[in-house]
């Protein structure tokens, strides 16, 4: 699967089981709960309820926290950059020449770190969890999106994997062939013309591939189902809690007196 | 599987394809009629359009594509894919495989038609029983093999039930020692459902022994047709065949190579330890290699041996994990520039394309250029040559190799023995004292293989060394290689 190469599920729980238009769902109701408002307490508070529910994703934890190590640090760059650059009002904490920092910038930075991150981590769950033929039977059963396009392109993504050794390949042949290295300029121009090779490559095996569907009658008009997809009450408890956790953040920061609604700011 | 539903007719009246672009028309003036349940074995020289054919009766030529002569009907009507009359198999096991699970893929055609579902778990499980594929439902594609990834495709196509079932070279691009297990998979699958079965394939001893009829195609139609036993042993037809590059069975082969005493070491490996990635795992360890002029040197063993690897390796492609590969001063010292060191990863392209020429095993890879002529320039250009000595060299390469009347044409547009023959004739444009080659006769027809074949020997009589990573043991025999074995990761000589 695609998905094992961010980070494998080691466990079927129910929310594995779950049907991916309601994860997306459910991993909607949570983005827009964090889109909203930029502060500290809505954000924290989503954080910590999508960090409790981790278990629950059937995730192996100890790779997430391997291969996703850089997450919290982008976010953490993200929060200083907000810090230094954010308006400077409320008590001066650090003053050291150009290096001015407040007690306003750096709850705002602390606010879009944190808001990052809980963007971020569901997003991952969403995708480690998340079957590629799973998802492409719900969208077209479910939402009604064309058949022949949904499952072309599924078909499709199957070739990524078989495109990273190509390039390998395409890199290698272009040296044995005497053309590799030379300045900078030689080089880049030897990235596209590998790229170009690819998109040769990806073009005649996408061929080859979508005769060999069309050869197993690929595109007739009256298609059934192998597998069907379909809602189980557990797909209605994700949502639930979903839509129970952004209005417990929401609640939180309002409560907190924190909340700052995005379509408000600078006016 | 419901009850054998048996074959349909195939009849074409004149039939030709033309594909936009193209003066020649790919097929044309087909005449033939095939009976419901007939096994058809189609031959012809590479260029004789039998894919163009096989293509048009699966139904999957695309109207647009270009232009059609005559008639051509299956089961009485003009070719439809989406009939689920017809099931089509393809030479490349990787582009055939369209969905993540194994149990999930054979029931993709199965949806394609309209099959009622329920019915579809036993039909996939009995189609996987018939090709031998005894893996969970589950099991993920990505996962098999090249044979099993035929075999899946076939099972695939077997669910249908179709009345005609299509192979367009199945055994071509898969391991030879998984080649018996997709051929009784095919007349097993075909024995069940008694579809028609029609095939194209180079090598007719695979094949023979089973099939009814043997078609053969020409430049102008059809040229011969009749049961295996009367086109195989027509005399006439048989040196037609020989002629048009066909693999017949109990052709002689070449007068072996009388190995010479080999000359001067030009490449040398010590306790080498070779791997594809940077970080990823070791493919073969503990290497001692020595490659001299004159020399034929084999790496054999099964897939995934690391055989390509070692000869990346030692092509200057991939670095040594450990050890080292050198270049001795003779080789240093040939050709254009003069490389500092003695690790061929770490000259410069030009100077390494002059010492040591790699030919990949998909000779598209290396295309670098819009023309044939121009493909075969740029290594000598890039090496240093004259332009008087470039287009010596040129000149005399298109001549061996028959390429002449292919000079000005694009190199992604050659048929594959002729791209084979390009991609070899680039390496050798330079004339470097190494040359290694990944499965050169890989998926060729006779022609060009004998061809591949008496160019090896001229180049190692005339003092080239020769690597080669090759599972065709007759080939090997025929440029008289000393062969190392790999396997679990090490490799000894043989």
């Amino acid at each position: 699967m695609n998905a094992d190469l961010l980070v494998p599920v080691v466990r079927e729980t129910a929310l594995v089981r779950c049907n991916p238009v309601a994860k997306l769902a459910a991993g909607a109701v949570l983005a827009v709960a964090v889109v909203l408002s930029i502060d500290v307490v809505s954000a924290a508070v989503m954080l910590g309820l999508v960090v409790l529910m981790l278990p629950l994703t059937g995730l192996d934890l100890a790779i997430l926290v391997k291969r996703l190590w850089f997450l919290p640090l982008a976010a953490l760059m993200a929060g200083w950059g907000t810090a230094l650059l954010s308006q400077k009002t409320g008590t001066v904490i650090v003053d050291a020449g150009p290096l001015l920092l407040t007690s306003d910038s750096l709850t705002m930075g602390a606010a879009v770190a944190l808001r990052a991150l809980a963007l971020a981590l569901p997003a991952v769950i969403l995708i480690a969890t998340i079957d590629p033929t799973d998802l492409a039977d719900s969208l077209i059963q479910h939402l009604r999106l064309p058949a022949t396009f949904v499952l072309a392109a599924l078909a499709a993504a199957r070739l990524v994997t078989l495109f990273i050794a190509e390039w390998q390949t395409l890199t290698q042949a272009r040296r044995a062939r005497g053309v590799a290295g030379g300045n900078v300029f030689a080089r880049v121009g030897g990235f596209f013309q590998t790229s170009f090779a690819l998109l040769v490559q990806a073009i005649r095996r996408g061929t080859r591939l979508a005769m060999a569907m069309e050869g197993r009658g690929f595109g007739a008009q009256d298609r059934t189902w192998a597998r069907v997809s379909s809602f189980h009450p557990r797909d209605g408890v994700l949502l639930a809690g979903a839509i129970i956790a952004a209005a417990v953040t929401i609640g939180a920061a309002v409560a907190a007196g924190t909340w700052n609604f995005i379509f408000t700011i600078g006016s | 599987m419901a009850a054998a539903t048996g074959g349909v007719d195939v009849l074409a009246r004149g039939f030709g394809w033309r594909h936009s672009g193209r003066k020649r028309a790919a097929v044309s003036d087909i005449d033939l009629s095939i009976e419901a349940g007939e096994r058809v074995l189609l031959l012809g020289s590479s260029g004789a359009g039998k894919s163009t054919l096989l293509h048009a009766i699966a139904g999957v030529l695309p109207s647009e594509s270009g232009y059609r002569t005559g008639e051509l009907l299956v089961d009485g009507r003009p070719p439809d894919p989406t009939s689920g009359t017809t099931g089509l198999v393809l030479q490349d096991p990787d582009a055939q495989v369209v969905l993540a699970r194994l149990g999930d893929d054979v029931c993709f055609g199965m949806e394609n038609t309209g099959v009622d579902p329920a019915a579809m778990p036993a039909r996939a499980r009995e189609a996987l029983a018939t090709v031998g594929l005894d893996l969970p439902w589950d099991h993920p594609t990505s996962a098999l093999s090249g044979g099993q990834k035929q075999r899946l495709a076939l099972a695939g196509v077997l669910a249908m039930t179709p009345g005609l079932m299509v192979l367009d070279e199945p055994t071509a691009n898969i391991d030879p020692a998984a080649v018996p297990e997709v051929c009784q998979a095919v007349l097993g699958a075909q024995a069940a459902s008694g579809a028609t079965l029609l095939i194209v394939e180079h090598r007719v001893d695979i094949w023979a022994e089973h099939v009814d009829r043997i078609i053969v195609l020409g430049e102008t139609g059809v040229v011969a047709d009749g049961s295996p036993a009367a086109v195989l042993h027509d005399p006439e037809l048989r040196g037609n065949l020989t002629a048009a590059g066909v693999w017949l069975p109990g052709a002689a082969l070449p007068q072996p190579r009388t190995r010479q005493s080999a000359g001067a070491v030009l490449l040398e490996a010590d306790g080498l330890a070779v791997a594809r990635a940077r970080r990823g795992p070791v493919a073969v360890s503990d290497l001692s290699i020595d490659l001299a002029e004159g020399q034929a040197l084999a790496l054999v063993g099964h897939n995934g041996a690391g055989k390509s690897t070692t000869a990346l390796t030692l092509g200057g492609l991939l670095p040594a994990r450990a050890g080292r590969v050198r270049a001795t001063p003779r080789l240093l010292d040939l050709g254009h520039g003069a490389p500092r060191h003695s690790d061929p990863h770490r000259w410069p392209a030009a100077d390494l394309v002059a010492r040591i020429g790699t030919v990949f095993q998909e000779p598209e890879h290396q295309f670098l250029t819009t023309t044939v002529a121009d493909e075969l320039r740029l290594g000598p250009r890039q090496a240093g040559c004259t332009p008087a000595e470039t287009e010596a060299r040129v000149a005399e390469l298109l001549e061996r190799l028959r390429l002449t009347r292919l000079a000005g044409a694009h190199p992604h547009t050659l048929s594959g023995g002729e791209k084979r023959r390009l991609s070899v004739a680039c390496m050798m444009a330079t004339r470097p004292p190494v040359l290694i080659i990944d499965e050169p006769t890989f998926g060729q027809d006779a022609n060009t293989w004998r061809e591949l074949a008496a160019l090896s020997c001229e180049l190692l009589d005339a003092g080239t060394a020769l690597l080669t990573v090759s599972h065709d043991a007759e080939f090997l025999q025929a440029i008289a290689a000393e062969r190392m074995l790999f396997g679990r990761g090490q490799a000894v000589r043989a």
